[in-house]
């Protein structure tokens, strides 16, 4: 687990790091939103991201499957290089399963077929073994009954779980999440947790951008919070959300789990401290001139 | 304060009064006009002149088995030449090789620019005249591409634009599930920008319908005369108007029912939104 950034001229990964995440740094013209991140999900871990609006998780989410092209750094998912230029970058998304804030279900086609079209293209499975996964998928976020129905026709927690469904109906090796109970109405938020709940039961591994302190606590191995392009400190959910080290974590979850106090007070933390201390990595605490490969 | 509402009128009347008022004139003069035309019309020569049976009656069958059928097929075939090229030049429009695009946009401001009369012209008799040789596939090949290449340029602009409002995230879902770009485009994003765009390219159709009138320069036989044509050889050969009404009421059969169906369609989409 430990590493130091001045490694990064090394190629190779550790073989059980399913993302491995070097120095990127990502600008959307002048604007640069990611400034140097070193980053890894183990296999089989689960790894929650949090942050205010604005800190970059999202856009290192998206990197990660190349939805961005990272202006510099290296990036593996799986050992494979996803800088390379010779990359299959079809081949590297299809190991990666991908659940969006906006749900993006097809709305064309029905909820069987929005599991179906990819193990169909993409898969080449043919008709029943397709359609055989995508009801053993339905059947585990509970929509065995809305095998038929449209996506307009669910509601949004639904087409949420439908959405899970179609990514793991594709078998993935890696589960990312971005921001997927955002655009929930709260009640509809449980469902979808309890669903995610059940991927990570059954060994996923697992990146989850959220703003669900209480379910990154649950469920977490590691939880990395970010700020301003940097990770800021990352640790055990207890360490980083029970006792945070960097004002910035402090300040960002006063704020989240106080709606309405601005200022957090010491000691006033909803959430027990907890025994463990959280490492603190990279940020403005540890400048990071090896970043620059 | 209240008083100047109505008091401060020289009418006196309140604001809901003149509406009122003013709208009974509109209505007055509406029927005063109905009224002058119904009275002051010669409907004897009228009926005979532009609703004349017996000239009517001379005309059927051939205008609906000949006439309207030629029409329809023109608009068909210019209107999939039209959807299948103007796909095309859609897809090159959003390409991300430069010359695609070039050539798309060269292609569709050079027919969006030029009168469709004078490309038929140009088909018709600047090509026979150029090479000595008539286009192949006659009689059918100058009317495909004299409708269907015009055509093409808008529906490209239309399929464009469709393209571009399915929302990104959908390609984003497709590609994040291993699609590659095509595979998104032909399975995700072009399927569903059809769907936004039956109502303009149902349209298209209707313009097409009246467009196919033109390729009667193109210079027909009994067999290929379309209603426009025909309506203006039977005047000729009846010495009466009444064909051209005929002729009239049935692009009205084709354009009516499909400009309703835009209106349907288009009140689905506001819904469905």
């Amino acid at each position: 687990m430990a590493r130091t950034s001045s490694q990064s001229e090394v190629v190779s990964t550790a073989s059980d790091a399913a993302i491995e995440v070097r120095s990127l740094h990502k600008s959307f013209g002048a604007l640069e939103v990611l400034k140097g991140i070193d980053f890894h999900v183990d296999r089989g871990e689960v790894v929650c991201v949090i942050g205010p609006s604005g800190s970059g998780k999202s856009t290192l989410l998206r990197c990660i499957n190349l939805l961005e092209t990272p202006t510099s750094g290296k990036i593996w998912v799986s050992g494979l290089d996803l800088t390379d230029p010779d990359v299959d970058i079809d081949a590297v998304r299809r190991r990666i399963g991908m659940v969006f804030q906006q749900f993006n279900l097809f709305p064309h086609l029905s909820v069987l077929e929005n599991l179906t079209i990819a193990q169909r293209r993409v898969l080449h499975r043919d008709k029943a073994e397709a359609d055989r996964v995508a009801r053993a998928n339905l059947e585990r976020v509970g929509l065995a009954d809305k095998v038929t129905a449209y996506p307009a026709q669910l509601s949004g927690g639904q087409q949420q779980r439908a959405a899970i469904a179609r990514s793991l109906s594709m078998g993935p090796e890696l589960m990312m999440f971005d921001e997927p109970t955002s655009a929930l109405d709260p009640e509809l938020v449980g469902d979808v947790l309890e669903v995610m709940r059940n991927v990570v039961a059954e060994g996923m591994t697992m990146m989850v951008v959220t703003h669900e302190m209480a379910f990154a606590r649950e469920v977490a191995d590691r939880v990395v919070f970010m700020d301003g392009g940097v990770v800021v400190e990352e640790g055990p959910p207890e360490a980083v959300l029970g006792a945070p080290q960097h004002p910035r974590t402090r300040d960002f979850l006063a704020r989240v789990l106080n709606p309405g106090h601005r200022t957090s007070v010491p000691g006033a933390d909803p959430i027990p401290q907890a025994a463990q201390r959280p490492r603190h990595v990279g940020g403005p605490v540890e400048p990071d001139a090896a970043g620059l490969s | 304060m209240f008083a100047t509402t109505t008091a401060g009128r020289p009418s006196g009347m309140t604001r809901r009064q003149r509406t009122r008022l003013i709208r009974g004139v509109q209505y007055a003069a509406f029927v005063a006009v109905g009224l002058l035309i119904v009275l002051k019309a010669d409907w004897g020569r009228l009926s005979h002149d532009y609703f004349n049976a017996t000239i009517a009656k001379a005309l059927f069958p051939d205008i609906l088995s000949t006439a309207l059928k030629n029409t329809a097929i023109y608009t068909a075939m210019g209107f999939a030449f039209g959807l299948g090229l103007g796909l095309l030049l859609a897809l090159m429009r959003l390409s991300e090789v430069a010359p695609y695009r070039w050539v798309a946009n060269i292609y569709i401001e050079f027919f969006r620019g030029i009168p469709l009369l004078l490309w038929l012209f140009f088909l018709g008799y600047g090509v026979p005249t150029a090479t000595g040789a008539q286009l192949p596939g006659q009689p059918y090949s100058p009317i495909v591409l004299g409708l269907g290449m015009p055509a093409a340029a808008y529906m490209a602009e239309t399929i464009r634009a469709g393209i571009q409002a399915v929302p990104k995230g959908q390609a984003e879902a497709a590609r994040s599930l291993g699609m590659s770009h095509g595979r998104a485009m032909i399975s995700i994003v072009i399927p569903q920008a059809f769907r936004i765009i039956v109502p303009p390219l149902t349209n298209e159709v209707i313009l097409l319908t009246k467009d196919s009138s033109l390729v009667a320069i193109l210079g027909v036989t009994v067999g290929t005369k379309e209603l426009t044509k025909f309506g203006r050889d039977s005047l000729n050969q009846l010495v009466n108007p009444t064909p051209l009404v005929v002729a009239g009421l049935c692009y009205l059969i084709i354009t009516v029912p499909l400009s309703l169906l835009v209106r349907r369609l288009e009140a689905h989409n506001n819904r469905a939104r």
